[in-house]
């Protein structure tokens, strides 16, 4: 297949995808946040937005632009002074947003069992840290939030749940993050909160943006009495 | 003076208010949206002489039944049948309501149309769209009996002459339902081919593929035998476009929509042509579909 052309791909990782789009390769999600920034404040006739990650950032061009010229303003942006010269661009001041979890989730006891740990230890080990919001995806006001415990680490769940509750707080691979509204997702529930994640009649309407910082509060101060609670209730509802 | 309105009598099974889409709100997780087939949608504005930032309707099946209170101007896109009372009038041609009449519109031979009326459908914004994105949640609701539809005035009269010609692309679609033929998606090479199987390009190109029950505008899910070889780790989540084909555990691809998560984290095994969603947005379940590369 012919996907890209040798020279480019040595240049500045900047790979084609689809007609109106192409996507940068970064090191990590700090780099994508600060190049996202740029490119859709330089270039605004050109990049219509940019989403960022912790591998990459999606340009998505306006479209009717040849798509040779469109990867040669990229890569000259990518490539340019501004970006050596002042290495990843401070995010903009950052506010540090308390969320109160209520410990209950359906899988802590799992998550604890394959961690070796007491549920209570996953849940000091999950509001030990200051997490960073690393990117948004997969829902208006999913954030994925960067810092957790490596020891907390486990890849997502084998058997996706079709409905996760609204303000679930949950874990996956390396990420931590609340799931603003119902929906699917394959991510090991933690515990709850009622803090709005996404409202969009607010201004700004996510409660977390990229590059803020997240600290998680128990509310619950009895974590065992809760898992055995969401343990019965479990077991009557099945999984 | 008083704008019209388009009263709803009947909203058939599924439409939606779609425009442009919403555009720098990834950081907020808000992807763009908009119709699944962008030229058609556009199409219908420059036929009514509008603005193309106007907002239409994307009527999924149908029948969807209007009542204008005054008199207005439409046009109806795509594989459609259009009937003012009982005249069954012109698609891809602009046409007038006279106040009070009923306004009749189904797609045939696919599964959606796109209907402007001139001036726009003026309902409020969300987030700078009046694009309902279903995978979100976002934006105006679907279109219920009795809503009352305001009509705006985002018109540009130059853009009558504008406007296109009707897409061989609308009229050839339905030919999946019988089984016989496939409907071809022209698709582009993925981003990332290095971190795919060496074969998953051919074998992607090489299957004929079957429309699943579960297609919509997040994403037309896929069947087929064999499944392609499932990819041995997940990768990790970045940004997705519209027609992006992603291969998930199953080794069932399906193609992303208008409506698609900003971010996915399974490999993207190719990427449908922004032509090619318009003919995905045709596909009805059990419909053949095969991959030509562009």
């Amino acid at each position: 297949m012919s996907a890209g052309r040798p020279e480019d791909a040595q240049a500045v990782a900047l790979r084609p995808y689809g007609e109106d789009a192409l996507l940068v390769d970064v090191p990590d999600a700090e780099r994508a946040r600060a190049l996202g920034r740029r490119l859709v404040a330089e270039l605004p006739g050109l990049v219509v937005d940019a989403v960022p990650s912790a591998v990459s950032v999606l340009v998505r061009l306006a479209p009717g632009w040849p798509t040779e010229h469109a990867r040669d303003v990229v890569a000259g942006l990518v490539a340019g002074p501004a970006a050596d010269a002042a290495g990843p661009a401070a995010d903009p001041a950052g506010a540090v947003v308390e969320i109160p979890v209520a410990y209950d989730g359906a899988d802590l006891a799992e998550v604890a069992a394959r961690c070796g740990l007491t549920p209570a230890e996953v849940v000091q080990r999950h509001t030990a840290p200051t997490y960073t919001a690393a990117f948004a995806g997969f829902a208006p006001g999913f954030v994925y939030l960067e810092g957790l415990d490596p020891l907390l680490v486990l890849p997502r769940r084998d058997d996706p749940r079709t409905r996760v509750p609204a303000g679930s707080v949950a874990i996956a691979a390396d990420h931590t993050a609340v799931y603003p509204r119902e929906s699917p997702g394959g991510w090991h529930l933690l515990g709850r909160t009622d803090v709005a994640m996404f409202d969009a009649a607010a201004d700004p309407p996510a409660r977390v943006r990229p590059g803020d910082r997240v600290r998680f509060v128990a509310e619950n101060l009895d974590v065992d009495a809760a898992v055995d609670a969401a343990v019965d209730a479990g077991a009557g509802a099945g999984r | 003076m008083t704008r019209g309105r388009l009263r709803v009598v009947d909203p058939g099974p599924l439409t939606l208010t779609v425009d442009a889409g919403r555009r720098g709100m990834a950081r907020w997780g808000v992807a763009p949206g908009g119709p699944f087939d962008r030229a058609a949608s556009d199409r219908a504005n420059a036929l009514v002489g509008n603005d193309p930032a106007a907002a239409t309707l994307e009527v999924l099946l149908g029948p969807l039944v209007l009542e204008a209170t005054r008199a207005a101007v439409v046009a109806v896109t795509g594989p459609a049948a259009v009937r003012v009372g009982d005249l069954p009038v012109e698609v891809e041609r602009p046409f007038a309501v006279p106040a009070g009449a009923r306004l009749t519109v189904r797609a045939v031979g696919g599964a959606r149309v796109w209907l402007a009326v001139a001036g726009g459908v003026d309902v409020p914004p969300v987030l700078g769209s009046r694009s309902r994105d279903t995978l979100a949640g976002l934006g105006p609701s679907p279109l219920a009996a009795g809503d009352v539809l305001p009509v705006g005035d985002a018109i540009s009269p130059d853009r009558y002459a504008a406007a296109g010609q009707p897409s061989a692309v609308a009229v050839q679609h339905r030919v999946g339902a019988s089984g016989s033929l496939a409907v071809e998606l022209p698709v582009l090479p993925p981003p990332r081919p290095e971190t795919l199987a060496p074969t998953a390009w051919d074998d992607l190109l090489r299957c004929a593929w079957t429309v699943a029950a579960e297609c919509d505008r997040v994403a037309i899910r896929l069947r087929g035998e064999p499944a392609l070889a499932a990819p041995e780790a997940s990768a990790a989540s970045e940004g997705l476009v519209a027609g992006a084909v992603q291969l998930p555990p199953s080794g069932l691809p399906l193609v992303f929509g208008p409506d698609h998560p900003l971010t996915g984290g399974y490999p993207v095994i190719g990427v449908v042509t922004a032509s090619g969603l318009g003919a995905l947005a045709q596909l009805r379940p059990g419909d053949g579909v095969r991959f030509v590369p562009r």
